[in-house]
Order: C-alpha cells, then sequence, then structure tokens
C-alpha cells in the first residue's frame, strides 16, 4: 500500500470500479430514508472506492484525490450538518431531530418536511462516516504519518527491511 | 426462508467462526473472519432485515476486513501462541 506495484490489470479494473462505487454509494445515500440503506452504508461505499484506491495504487496517489485537509473538513461539516439540523428544529420549537417543524423555513407541508429533513440528515451522516473511515484507514495503513512529514520514505523502506527479513 | 438452507448457512457459520480463532496465520483469520460477515449478510436477508444485512456487507464484509488487512501487512504473518 505503501510502496506502489504496478500492475496493468488491478489498475485498470479499480479505475473502472472506483466510479461505480462512488455512484451506487451516492444512490444509497439519497435513497435511505425510502427503501433499505441510508448514510452509513453509502458512506463506508463511498470509503471503500477510496480503500480501494489506496490498494490498486498507493497512499500518495490516493491523497491527490483527496487530501487529509478536505478530509477532515468533510467530517466536522457533516458531523456540523448533522447536529445543526437537528438543532435547528429546536430552535424551531419542535424537539431535537423533529423534522416536521421545518415547513416553517421551508415551502412544503409537514409531511414533505419530514421527507427533506430526513434527507439532510442523511447526508450529514453519510459525509462523516466516510470522512471518518478514509482517516481511520490512512492511519492504519501509513502508521500515522500524516501529508509533511519527513520519515515516510524511512517508513517504506523499514517495511521492505522487514518483509524480507521473513 | 428454505431450511435446508438456512441450516446450511449456518454450519458454515460456525466452521467459519472457530476457523477464524484457531488458525495461526493472521491474514487467514482477517479474511476468514469477512467470509463470517458476509454469511451473516446472507441469514439477516433470509430473515427479511434487509437494513441490517446492508449495514453487515457494507461494514463487516467491507471496511472492517479492509483495515485488519491493513493492521496485518504492519506485523508480522504468524502468531507466536
Amino acid at each position: 500500500m505503501i510502496n506502489r506495484y504496478e500492475n496493468v490489470v488491478i489498475e485498470t479494473v479499480s479505475r473502472l470500479l472506483v466510479p461505480a462505487l462512488q455512484l451506487f454509494g451516492l444512490y444509497v445515500i439519497a435513497h435511505g430514508h425510502g427503501s433499505p440503506g441510508g448514510g452509513f452504508q453509502g458512506g463506508c461505499i463511498l470509503a471503500a472506492s477510496f480503500i480501494l484506491m489506496v490498494i490498486a495504487y498507493d497512499i500518495r496517489v490516493a491523497k491527490s484525490h483527496m487530501s487529509e485537509n478536505l478530509n477532515t473538513i468533510l467530517c466536522c461539516l457533516g458531523v456540523f450538518i448533522y447536529g445543526g439540523i437537528g438543532l435547528l428544529c429546536v430552535i424551531l420549537g419542535g424537539n431535537f431531530l423533529d423534522y416536521s417543524v421545518l415547513h416553517k423555513i421551508l415551502p412544503v407541508d409537514p409531511v414533505k418536511a419530514r421527507y427533506m429533513g430526513i434527507l439532510g440528515v442523511e447526508i450529514g451522516v453519510g459525509m462523516a462516516v466516510m470522512a471518518v473511515m478514509i482517516s481511520i484507514f490512512l492511519n492504519i495503513a501509513s502508521r500515522g504519518e500524516h501529508e509533511g512529514h519527513e520519515n515516510s520514505v524511512s517508513v517504506s523502506a523499514g517495511v521492505s527491511d522487514r518483509r524480507n527479513n521473513e | 426462508m428454505i431450511w435446508q438452507l438456512d441450516i446450511l448457512i449456518l454450519l458454515i457459520v460456525v466452521i467459519c467462526a472457530i476457523a477464524s480463532i484457531t488458525v495461526k496465520d493472521i491474514l487467514s483469520s482477517a479474511l476468514l473472519l469477512g467470509a463470517y460477515s458476509f454469511l451473516m449478510c446472507l441469514l439477516w436477508t433470509g430473515m427479511g432485515a434487509v437494513d441490517v444485512a446492508f449495514t453487515e456487507a457494507a461494514v463487516g464484509a467491507g471496511i472492517s476486513t479492509a483495515f485488519f488487512i491493513g493492521a496485518v501487512f504492519h506485523m508480522t504473518r504468524r502468531t507466536k501462541d
């Protein structure tokens, strides 16, 4: 995962598979309130597409598509959307996550407002879950080495040494 | 659900669970745990809990197996005990 082992078959298949996985993840998030699925499962599928990119290429190529700063921002933004919609319902006079009071600010009736509110919460949960799963995997795969750290070369050398010893 | 298929999947689930804690190779253990999660997903689909089965397939069989393989990559493959 740290060193890139070039393999035409794996790289071509993953290049075809990653957009399909991400489209399926977005589908699962967008239809989570009407059918099986939801923010958690869709976020996990989106994170799985990133993990496939890390495994097929290497960490640097994957980080050029999605940096750790963007990952942290998405994580915080997802939690903010979830908590923000919940607290907006409290401010508008309902309970926490009681979406039907959102019809006071949305131009729809209460039933449709409930539908829209749960869709917003699913999007927030999906973003937070995707970002946290990617962050956990990057920390495991790179031994906690972050962007701009100097020792990344020595870490990959140490891994290859130990694998030769085995 | 067809009861013969149910009993067959339950039997393979038990075999995978016992094998994943007795095998000496850690990578094989992680992969057997992924197979266990996927068979539990099939069982839950048969019982009608599609949402739980979806979560099990996405998290148990997909993401956590990738985490385990990423952790195995940084340590010795065989257990000492």
